[in-house]
């Protein structure tokens, strides 16, 4: 007698079965309701909405001129290059400055290691807005770094670190740093130091074995650090507007100018759409060659 | 596959973290060819003289010589040494084939001969033709296999293992013993394997090297070893045994007030343990001449498909209130024959299978 056969005979117990099934479903759907709410009425609506309002002309009537405006304007053109290209800077140096210093607290023991992540950490839990002040304060031509300097003779005339590109580099390194080390972090912690070992044992010398066993192993770590801090970058506000002395000006910085100057709504939607769908663009690439990655690690 | 394979001396090795001493003047040789293991319960320091030998534990002091060649200074990757980690530590990132072609990779052999080597050792541990498998699609009998051919495809002089087998099931388990034991005594390596399991050591081993607290206690062949333990741990360790209490006065050996006949010679008076082996009893009827008798009273008969193991609480007047364990192989008495619980029975132990232990 097969199963299904059993079930059919012993209906009764199906029907109860399938009953208790079918509530327990119900039950788990209805716990899911607020979040769904919540998605629907905070990200689902005001993405429509910015869609439609991305759509509206200056003369209230629907129209593609803001786009067209987008798409022919040299000045926005620029904006979107300066953007990518800190953004881009700004990973590549999270990179260099991240990397080297999570494969450190990786190999430290763990209570090191718990010490040198709050020190990640507690930048990380600050303000973001008191942490890009306080650099004005150090880079300024007056400011710390400088007047020390210049003091013990290392450089003559105070050199000019913010409101120009450099300053805002220094801020946004500094500010998504923890966002490259913290997934970083988790996926070094993972990797089986017995796996270097082995390396070491069957002959590896310990920068060879690096190369070989421990980098490969941390790509998806790094990967996944580097896309945060890339795309988080894409939309960054507050430090390149402080920082950048109004010589930087990014997506973001551009979208509030439409609405505070110009109260042009619809300015402002359709650049936030053009980020938007910019920044999912990135991510669907970077999805498949995560994938890809991973495919290539296996054959 | 054969190479020439080299001795390995250990001499004073000792390893202290902190006030712990996780080896304490560790001396010993392996022969060149041999299959030596180091057997110990964990945390006796097996494991660490195995990295010290690899060269990933460096000790405070000794010495230890790959042949002539004194190695201790040496790093790792300049030992030039086979080595099977306990979880496999394969390269998750690479396949089969890159896993095994690593060490030649590094050795800058050619491509072709690469190939070549990596087939014929993956051949070797009975793996051919899984080469493009990614080493999550393996099981754990596939990927001991392929940490195997991997430590031995660059043809070492010394293999070290370090409980290999113990991931795998009981059955793969016995059947990978006898597979690892004939591997080398194909492939002429020296091999220095550690277990806690001491009949996996029994299996395979020239010789055993009991570990315990960070010291040697006993090296010999396994049968001496089961035959006649140096001291009470290696007793209770190795095989199954029963440890009653005796003492020795005037060269005479009493278990409570009985006479116990033993086979070597006594030294010195005091308290002892008489290590019987449950297979060595047997039951008797008359008193027979050159052996032991035990009176007591069954008070356990448990059915263990090859033999039926008897608790036997001893007499508390002529022996002392102590438990003997007896197996009698099933299939050698009849069932009808086989004592049951609450029988007072009297078993026997030839006088060259009685032997003491401190």
């Amino acid at each position: 007698m097969t199963s299904t056969q059993k079930i059919n005979q012993e209906g009764i117990n199906k029907t109860e079965l399938d009953q208790l099934d079918k509530k327990e479903r119900y039950t788990l759907f209805g716990l899911t309701v607020p979040y769904l709410a919540l998605v629907f009425g905070l990200i689902i609506i005001p993405i429509g909405w910015l869609f439609y309002m991305s759509f509206i002309g200056r003369d209230e009537t629907m129209s593609l001129e803001n786009y067209q405006r987008i798409w022919n304007s040299k000045a926005y053109l620029r904006i979107f290059k300066t953007t990518f290209q800190i953004s881009l800077l700004t990973t590549l140096f999270c990179v260099l400055l991240g990397y080297p210093l999570t494969y450190f607290m990786s190999q430290l023991s763990n209570r090191w290691a718990n010490i040198c992540m709050i020190g990640v950490l507690i930048p990380f839990w600050t303000s973001l807005l008191v942490r890009t002040y306080a650099w004005l304060v150090l880079l300024q031509k007056k400011g710390l770094i400088n007047s020390l300097a210049v003091d013990w003779g290392l450089w003559s005339e105070p050199i000019k670190f913010v409101h120009n590109t450099s300053g805002t580099l220094i801020g946004m390194v500094h500010i998504m740093l923890p966002f490259l080390i913290l997934p970083l972090y988790a996926n070094m912690r993972t990797i089986d130091k017995d796996c270097l070992k082995a390396a070491a044992n069957l002959g590896a010398t310990p920068t060879r074995a690096f190369w070989t066993v421990f980098f490969p192993l941390s790509l998806p770590g790094l990967f996944a650090g580097l896309l945060i801090v890339f795309v988080l970058c894409l939309g960054f506000y507050v430090t390149p507007a402080l920082l950048g002395g109004g010589k930087v000006i990014m997506v973001a910085m551009k979208i509030s100018d439409n609405i505070e100057l110009y109260y042009s709504w619809g300015a402002a939607s359709a650049l936030g759409v053009v980020l938007l769908g910019v920044t999912m663009i990135i991510l669907f690439i970077a999805s498949k060659l995560v994938s890809i990655d991973q495919l290539g690690n296996r054959s | 596959m054969k190479s020439d394979a080299l001795n390995i001396s250990i001499k004073d090795i000792t390893k202290t973290y902190g006030e712990f001493f996780a080896l304490k003047d560790v001396s010993l040789e392996v022969k060149s060819g041999e299959f030596l293991t180091l057997l110990g319960p964990s945390g006796s320091g097996k494991t660490t003289l195995l990295m010290v030998l690899a060269g990933f534990t460096r000790p405070d002091y000794g010495s230890v010589k790959f042949g002539t060649e004194e190695v201790v200074l040496k790093p790792p990757h300049l030992r030039d040494i086979g080595m099977v980690f306990q979880n496999y530590a394969l390269f998750p990132h690479m396949n089969v084939e890159q896993n095994v072609g690593y060490p030649q990779k590094l050795r800058g052999i050619s491509k072709e001969k690469i190939k070549e080597t990596v087939n014929e050792a993956l051949k070797t541990v009975k793996l051919d033709g899984l080469g493009h498998r990614g080493v999550a699609e393996l099981s754990g009998g596939q990927r001991q296999r392929v940490a195997l051919a991997r430590a031995i495809v660059f043809q070492p002089k010394i293999l070290l293992m370090d409980e290999p087998l113990s991931a795998l099931d009981k059955k793969l388990r016995e059947e990978m013993q006898i597979e690892l034991r004939q591997l080398h005594d194909s492939l002429n390596m020296t091999t220095v394997y550690v277990t806690h399991d001491q009949k996996e050591a029994l299996t395979m081993s020239d010789r055993i090297a009991v570990i315990n607290g960070g010291g040697l206690m006993q090296l010999d062949t396994p049968s001496a070893i089961y035959k006649s333990p140096n001291n009470a741990f290696i007793a209770d360790f190795i095989g199954e045994s029963s440890l009653l209490s005796v003492k020795v006065s005037k060269k005479n050996v009493y278990l409570g007030n009985t006479k116990i006949l033993v086979e070597h010679s006594l030294k010195k008076n005091g308290d002892f343990l008489l290590v019987v082996r449950p297979e060595k009893l047997f039951l008797v009827n008359d008193n027979p001449t050159d052996c032991n008798t035990f009176t007591g009273n069954v008070v356990e008969s448990i059915y263990q498909g090859e033999s039926q193991l008897l608790m036997i609480k001893l007499d508390p007047d002529s022996h002392g209130d102590q438990i003997l364990r007896m197996r009698i192989p099933n299939g050698t008495a009849s069932l009808q024959d086989l004592p049951s619980i609450g029988n007072k029975i009297t078993v026997g132990l030839k006088k060259s299978d009685s032997f003491l232990v401190e």
